[in-house]
This record gives structure tokens, C-alpha cells and sequence, in this order.
């Protein structure tokens, strides 16, 4: 009896290593498939054009060609794209967190007739796609006078509703005692915000802030539109540019290129991966 | 009552409605620049694409040609507009099934105490926050027919490639496979929260009263989960209807329209041909498009979705 039991618990034992190698076998076929490609491109761009049009191919090139990247840095202004995207993505993104906390802390902490109203009418602009303005917002811009100009790039896309619906979320959760301490000290709605809404919600507002980040360095679409001289072109844009024949650059060079734009993004990833994605599965949850 | 209460509570009263006043004038000054922005740049653009889209207009001349429905009437007869709406319905439908199935398999598989889980997170989810453009170009020369990186295991299954962002028949594929790829960590991520969401107990509950593995999964799991799964759903369709940037990097629509999807399509109608009208009536239609899906799935999870 005591045997038969035994073997029973050693074939418990023995079905659960099986289980876990088997989830390891398929996480690992599928981070390979996913981590791949970013490999391929980073061995591609230290590879002679010979080394290209090598098939199989080889991964590990006979000596690294970091001259790869000064070839590819010189083949466009990729300066002028970098301060482009830089200065574009910093005003967006420093706009965009103020709007939120300002819109965010109105709906949580001050009184007003009409509050939830206007919410719902913030909240329904979430329904509109944003591609059905391409071409109101150009004619708007066109009479702005913002054509490829910085404003025309930024402004646009600093609405915030999921910004604001977030810290709301945030400064609702926060006692609102201290809240009513600080309007007795004398604090107004301005204070408050910034003395101490804010600090008490400073991991939201890390969060909305890389992740407001990155969406607007990786934005495509509007900056293609907007944008018609090639001084005014941002990294993506200026990217896809490169790879026209006009440039006739090689494939290491086109992946030495995506790599400049992409070098941000991924120290940001590798930097902040788990807060990004938390704060990703907290707001879908939520939302 | 004495006259001094009277004059302090009067002076309360109107402390009371000052603090009141600055109050409002607080909430309008500090929600006015969201409302404006708002106002311009989202809500606007929705009655002028309506206005526009009953007009013939090149962007650039001074006056548009009224012509009431003649732009809806067009899209109707043009074959690039179903041939596109055939494309962005394969797309979502492709793509929600295969990216949610694989996704949610890995959410299971990562919801166990397993080692390194976190690294195996953090590798899957990566594409999510990678620049599309750059994906695009990356799996550009993963697919190249002659020296790409998918050639080699198509090798190993004694597959030739094919010429994939040239070929007809294989445009779509490639941009389906991609998106999949770029969009599978985020639905883990998501799943992977709803299941953490899942109360314990339930499990323990369950395999108490004999419920096999799969039963569980069956009976607990997916009837749980279906919140989560009608949010990826929709995210995911709605996605392909909004698909640009993968599409527009790696084949231009083509060859011969065969990868065109909707977004692309009303692009190259407004700022490659300047139809501008033409473009307005696809934007209005993909925005009637996008309401209803929201509205059935609304409408079909109230139904379905176990909570």
C-alpha cells in the first residue's frame, strides 16, 4: 500500500517536471521566434555586404563593421531627424502629462455642475478614430499656418482622455482628508496639484510619461502627413525615406539605421519593462 | 436672533459662494485646454468629414463642388474599396484568432510559478513598444525571398520562399504574420492580468471535486476570462481597421492592391490623389464601421461574457 502510494506521488512528481519542461520547450520556441528578428537585424548590421548575400546565413560577421553605422548616419541628415523626433516627442509628452493631470484633477477633486457629463463627453472621444481627422486636422494646420511645423506635429495629439482618466483614478484613491487640510492651510486647486496630488501619484505619472513617450517617437502616420521638407522629418519618417532607391543603401546599412531609431525605445523598454507593463495590465483592467 | 448671528451668517453664505465661484472658475481653467485641443482636433474633424464628404474637393482649390451622395455612390461601385474592406476583414479576422489562441496559451503557461517567467514576458511583450516602422523594415529583410531569415526554416521543411512582399498571393500573409508577431505580447499581457484576476480558490474548488486540467481550463478559465477576451477582441479588430504603419512600410498596398488595407487606402486617396471628398466619405464610413463593432461586441458580450 504504502509503495503503490509512493508511485503514485512519484508519478505526480514526475508529470509535473514533464509540464514544466514542456511550458519551458514552448516559451522558448516562442521567445526565439519573437527575439529573432531583433537579432538578425543587429547582426546584419555589422556585416559586410558579402556577408549579406551569404546564404544560410551566418550570424556572427568576420570582423564587426561599426563603420556600418557612419555610413548609414551620413546617407541623410539622421542629426536633423534625431533633434526633429527629440524636440517633438519632449514638447508632446510634456504637454500631454500636464493637460492629463490638470483634466484629471478637476474631475476628481473640484465640484462642478455638469461633472459627469462632461466626462462622458470626454470619454466618448476615445470612440473617434483618430485617422478620420488626417484630413480636417491638415486643413486646420493649413490655416494655422502650422504645415510642416513643429506645432503642426505636436499639437494635434496632446488631447489626453486616457491620461486624464488615469490620474483621476489616481487622485481618487487618495484620502480626500488631506486634501481638505491643505484647502484649510489655504492651499488653492493649483497647490494642491502640484504640492501634493502629484507627488502622492508620481509612479502613474511615470508611467503615463514613458509610455506617452514612446507612442510619440514611434508615431508614423501624422509626422508623414504633416511634414514636407526633409529638415522637418522625424526619425520614422525619415527612416522609411532612406530605403527609396534614390539612396541606394545596403540592407546592413538600412538596419544600422532602424537600430538609431530604435536605441531609444529599447533603453526605455530594458529600463522601465516591468512598471511599462503593469501599468499596461492595470489600465486595460480598468478601462 | 441677534443681529450679530445674522451678519456672520450671512458672511458665511457668501464665503460659501465664493469658494463656490472660484471653484467653478477653477475646473473651467483647468479642463479648458483638454476641452479646446478636444474640440479642434477630435470632435471637429467628425462633422467636417461628414460636410467634406458630400463635396468634391482637391485640398488646394479655393471652392468645393457640391455633390451630395455621388462619393458614397462611387465607393459602392469601386472595386479597390471591397477589394481593401476584403483585406482589413481578413486581417482582423486572421489575426484575432491566430494572436488570441497563441496568446492566450502563453498567458496559461506564464501564470504557473515557472523560472525566468518574467524573462519570457519581457521577450514577448518587447515588439509591443518597438516602433512599427521599424518592424517593418526589420521583417522586410526577414522576408527577402534571397538571403531573408524565414528562408531557413522554411528550408529545414523543404519549402522554397516565396517572394513574399512582390508576390499577389503572398502580400497579406506577410503582413498578417507580422502584425500577429508585433501584437501577441500585448494580448498575453492582458490575458496574463485577467488570469491573476481569477481567484484561487475557484481552482482549489474544483480539482476538489475531481475536475481534470483541461476541464478546469474549460469550465473556469475561458468562461472567467471572457471579459478579457471580448476586450482584446475588440481592441484587435478595430486595430486592423486603423492597420497603417506595417502596411505602408512593407508593401505600399501592393503588389496590385492585394496587401491595401482600409487606413492606407484613405490615405493615398487624400494626400497621394487629393480626393479629398472620396476620402472623407471612407473616414465617415470607417468611423460607422468601428461605432458598430463597438456596439454588437458591446450588444454580444452582455449576452456571452460570464462574469
Amino acid at each position: 500500500m504504502s509503495t503503490a502510494l509512493y508511485g503514485l506521488r512519484e508519478n505526480k512528481r514526475i508529470g509535473r517536471v514533464m509540464r514544466g519542461f514542456s511550458s519551458h520547450l514552448f516559451l522558448i520556441l516562442i521567445s526565439l521566434i519573437i527575439g529573432m528578428p531583433f537579432i538578425w537585424m543587429i547582426s546584419t548590421a555589422f556585416k559586410s555586404p558579402q556577408e549579406v548575400a551569404i546564404f544560410p546565413p551566418i550570424w556572427i560577421p568576420e570582423r564587426l563593421r561599426w563603420d556600418n553605422f557612419v555610413v548609414a548616419w551620413e546617407s541623410a541628415p539622421f542629426g536633423r531627424f534625431y533633434i526633429n523626433s527629440l524636440i517633438v516627442t519632449g514638447w508632446g509628452v510634456v504637454m500631454e502629462v500636464i493637460i492629463a493631470a490638470l483634466t484629471g484633477y478637476a474631475f476628481a477633486r473640484i465640484e462642478f455642475p455638469g461633472r459627469n457629463l462632461l466626462f462622458m463627453v470626454m470619454l466618448a472621444a476615445m470612440m473617434i478614430p483618430g485617422q478620420m481627422a488626417l484630413i480636417p486636422n491638415y486643413v486646420t494646420l493649413f490655416h494655422l499656418g502650422w504645415i510642416n511645423k513643429y506645432a503642426g506635429i505636436v499639437m494635434p495629439h496632446i488631447s489626453s482622455v486616457f491620461g486624464a482618466f488615469l490620474l483621476r483614478q489616481a487622485f481618487l484613491s487618495m484620502s480626500g482628508e488631506l486634501f481638505d487640510a491643505a484647502t484649510i492651510d489655504g492651499a488653492g486647486h493649483l497647490r494642491s496639484l502640484l504640492n501634493l496630488a502629484l507627488p502622492l501619484a508620481r509612479p502613474v505619472v511615470a508611467t503615463l510619461t514613458l509610455y506617452l513617450f514612446i507612442a510619440k517617437w514611434n508615431d508614423y502616420l501624422w509626422p508623414l502627413i504633416i511634414t514636407n521638407t526633409q529638415d522637418m522629418r522625424t526619425l520614422p519618417v525619415g527612416l522609411v525615406m532612406v530605403r527609396s532607391a534614390e539612396y541606394n543603401i545596403g540592407p546592413e546599412h538600412l538596419m544600422a539605421a532602424t537600430l538609431f531609431v530604435l536605441v531609444p525605445v529599447l533603453l526605455v523598454f530594458f529600463m522601465a519593462q516591468r512598471q511599462l507593463i503593469d501599468g499596461i495590465a492595470a489600465g486595460a483592467l480598468k478601462g | 436672533m441677534d443681529a450679530a448671528t445674522i451678519s456672520s451668517s450671512r458672511q458665511g453664505v457668501s464665503r460659501w459662494n465664493r469658494r463656490k465661484i472660484t471653484d467653478w472658475l477653477a475646473f473651467l481653467g483647468f479642463t479648458a485646454p483638454n476641452f479646446i485641443l478636444l474640440a479642434v482636433f477630435t470632435f471637429w474633424p467628425v462633422l467636417y468629414s461628414f460636410y467634406l464628404s458630400f463635396y468634391r474637393w482637391n485640398m488646394i482649390a479655393p471652392t468645393k463642388k457640391f455633390i451630395q451622395l455621388e462619393n458614397y455612390a462611387r465607393m459602392l461601385e469601386d472595386p479597390i474599396f471591397w477589394q481593401v474592406l476584403r483585406n482589413t476583414t481578413i486581417l482582423a479576422v486572421s489575426t484575432v484568432c491566430i494572436k488570441l489562441t497563441i496568446a492566450l496559451f502563453l498567458a496559461v503557461l506564464l501564470n504557473q510559478k515557472l523560472k525566468g517567467r518574467d524573462v519570457y514576458r519581457a521577450i514577448v511583450f518587447s515588439p509591443t513598444f518597438t516602433t512599427s516602422v521599424a518592424i517593418a523594415m526589420v521583417w522586410s529583410w526577414v522576408l527577402d525571398p534571397y538571403y531573408g531569415l524565414l528562408k531557413l526554416p522554411l528550408r529545414w521543411l523543404g519549402l522554397a520562399s516565396p517572394a513574399w512582399l512582390t508576390d499577389p498571393n503572398w502580400a497579406l500573409p506577410a503582413v498578417i504574420i507580422v502584425v500577429i508577431w508585433a501584437g501577441i505580447g500585448y494580448d498575453m499581457v492582458i490575458f496574463l492580468a485577467g488570469l491573476q484576476a481569477i481567484s484561487a480558490d475557484l481552482y482549489e474548488a474544483a480539482r476538489v471535486d475531481g475536475a481534470t486540467t483541461w476541464s478546469l481550463f474549460r469550465h473556469v478559465t475561458l468562461p472567467l476570462l471572457s471579459p478579457t477576451t471580448f476586450f482584446l477582441l475588440i481592441i484587435s479588430i478595430v486595430g486592423a481597421f486603423k492597420a497603417f504603419d506595417i502596411v505602408a512600410v512593407m508593401t505600399g498596398g501592393g503588389p496590385l492592391n492585394s496587401s491595401n488595407v482600409y487606413v492606407f487606402y484613405l490615405y493615398q486617396n487624400a494626400f497621394r490623389w487629393f480626393k479629398t471628398g472620396y476620402a472623407s466619405a471612407l473616414a465617415v464610413v470607417l468611423f460607422v464601421i468601428i461605432l458598430v463593432i463597438t456596439i454588437i461586441q458591446m450588444r454580444l458580450s452582455r449576452r456571452w461574457v460570464h462574469y
